[in-house]
């Protein structure tokens, strides 16, 4: 059984009481100044005034900002529900394949994922960029094209348009599932390997199709994994600052960024301090949420 | 076995639709990574014809006096974030496992905050406190004045280490713990003897989480970085903000290869260590 602390003060202390004041001091104490600072304004240049002032949150949910916001959500979404798309059945195999192709197929998804986040997405932009792979591939395959459609004697193929891949939505939200798509796979795993292989077995001896067995028996089963997979790919996916930096437009702005903006260049704090507060709770309401459905699941089976 | 056999009803990766989907998402996640790497070492600037294999590019790397300063910091700073990530990160773990006492709760709770707080939240935290409340000094000499990054680089990494350590622990029989008591080992002899070694292997695990997730940030250092503070990351930023450039392929390629050269180390590691200190449940 655990020990009552009073049993061993020293030890107790000694264990306790560094990661404590690390933990108190350089996180938490910072993070409630920035809550303060949301309930401030600017005073002078530098100097920033505390008056408890809401003034900041109303501008947050202004149209302009309120926009953004909902713009955040929603390419945190798609790429959540496409990861989980484009994971689901990797997962599935990882799950299904022998000991030794595990281990290796679990390589193969964590590699990407310990390899440096800001290399992957500069690898994404020389793969999308005008004068990227993707659009040199396609302009040596329109050559290609018009030279043997002038062989035909047809009409020739005209200037070949790259296509705009990159600094938009779209670079963005691919992006977004390249760098988060590991977040999504390894949870599912861990879910689908619980899994109790007979009850397939079953349900396919019974007669059920494999998709049919696996919207009825595998997902309500593991949906508590597929919850937290959500979870923890949407999580970052909201708070992403660098894919939509690098990536995306002017019109692909994340709250993040919006963020970053008050604080570095526009130079108001409370405003940023306000912001990041909200991002917060909006991860905050989604961690509940979750802990909400996952008690839930165990009662409605 | 005959190979010709159809795939049994649970055999899912012996179907083709599923061998497709794998290679696919391999394609997806590797394409990218391997251009570069490809295109480190071709003699063309802005071209995806091969013109010719050369090392000019890391030449130049290795000359770019900025980015070299970088890459260093960036590995001065995780290791020592390391090291005191895997200290502070045992040692709470270490005072959840063993004790109770009032308060354990919220203290979860808040050991959870640095995990699930998004990384701008805690990288504005950051640039205020260390602008407000403890200015780091400026201009001290070189390991001092990453000082302010390393101790927010700390406080992301070691909640990790401590859900690490906490996993492992719970396979730990607290019997043995008492036999060591009743032999007459004092407490500092039974978290060495006994504890340390069950703990070992999540500790390896923890020291290469904290190390990754120190070299990978990005974030949280572009708000602590002061101006003469730069790590292999930001530096990397700022030069790709700029254009896409081989010298950027080639660093990068250096850090892939180094990063996979680790993670070959650590994961031969942590099977030995596991192997050796483990009480019979290392498969679990």
């Amino acid at each position: 059984m655990e020990q009552s602390w009073k049993q061993a003060k020293a030890v107790f202390a000694g264990a306790l009481g560094p990661p404590l004041f690390w933990l108190v001091l350089f996180f938490l104490v910072p993070l409630a100044i920035v809550w303060a600072y949301s309930f401030g304004h600017n005073d002078g240049l530098t100097e920033i005034a505390i008056t408890g002032t809401f003034k900041n949150y109303a501008r947050a949910i202004e149209p302009l900002y309120l926009k953004i916001f909902l713009k955040s959500a929603w390419v945190a979404a798609i790429t959540t529900g496409l990861c989980l798309v484009i994971g689901f059945p990797v997962a599935l195999a990882i799950t299904f394949a022998s000991e030794k192709t595990k281990t290796w197929l679990l390589l193969l998804i964590m590699l990407p994922f310990w390899t440096n986040l800001l290399i992957r997405t500069y690898a994404l932009i020389a793969v999308l960029r005008t004068e990227g792979y993707v659009n040199m591939g396609l302009e040596w395959l329109w050559k290609g094209g018009g030279t043997v459609a002038a062989l035909l004697g047809l009409q020739p193929f005209g200037d070949f348009q790259p296509l705009e891949l990159l600094h938009n939505n779209f670079a963005v939200i691919l992006g977004l599932i390249y760098v988060h798509l590991p977040f999504m796979v390894l949870p599912l795993y861990s879910a689908l390997d619980r899994l109790d292989k007979s009850l397939l077995e079953a349900s396919l001896d019974l007669g059920a199709g494999h998709l049919q067995t696996l919207f009825k028996v595998v997902v309500p089963l593991a949906l508590p994994g597929i919850a937290s997979g959500v979870l923890i790919t949407f999580i970052p996916a909201l708070g992403a600052y660098l894919t939509p930096d690098l990536l995306g437009g002017p019109d692909s702005q994340m709250i993040a960024n919006v963020i970053e903006r008050q604080f570095k260049r526009a130079n108001d704090w409370p405003f940023g301090a306000a912001m990041s507060f909200l991002l917060m709770y909006m991860t905050f309401i989604a961690i509940a949420l979750q802990a909400v459905l996952s008690r839930k699941t165990p009662e409605a089976k | 076995m005959a190979k010709k056999s159809a795939p049994g009803p649970l055999e899912y990766l012996r179907r083709w639709q599923m061998q497709a989907w794998l290679a696919a998402v391999a394609i997806f996640l590797y394409a990218p990574l391997i251009a570069l790497m490809a295109f480190s070492f071709n003699d063309s600037r802005r071209n995806i014809v091969w013109k010719g294999f050369t090392l000019k590019y890391y030449e130049k790397a290795f000359n770019n006096a900025g980015l070299i300063e970088a890459f260093g910091n960036s590995l001065t700073i995780a290791a020592i974030s390391t090291v005191v990530s895997v200290a502070l990160g045992a040692m709470v773990a270490l005072a959840l496992w063993r004790f109770r006492f009032p308060g354990k709760t919220a203290l979860n709770g808040a050991l959870a905050l640095p995990i699930v707080v998004p990384e701008i939240c805690m990288g504005v935290a950051m640039l205020v406190f260390f602008a407000k409340v403890m200015p780091w000094p400026q201009g001290m000499v070189w390991p001092l004045n990453l000082g302010a990054i390393i101790i927010a680089h700390v406080s992301f990494s070691f909640p990790f280490v401590a859900v690490v350590v906490r996993a492992r622990m719970t396979s730990f029989n607290r019997e043995m713990e008492e036999a060591a008591r009743d032999l007459g080992a004092g407490e500092w002899r039974t978290i060495k003897d006994v504890i340390l070694p069950h703990m070992a292997p999540s500790l390896v695990a923890g020291a290469l989480l904290a190390f990754t997730l120190s070299l990978d940030d990005f974030v949280i250092t572009f708000f602590t970085a002061g101006p003469d503070t730069v790590t292999f990351p930001v530096k990397v930023y700022s030069m790709v903000r700029f254009s896409v450039t081989p010298e950027v392929n080639a660093a990068s390629t250096i850090l892939i290869v180094l990063t996979v050269i680790l993670t070959a180390v650590a994961l031969k590691l942590q099977g030995n260590s596991a192997a050796t200190a483990g009480h019979g449940g290392e498969k679990s």
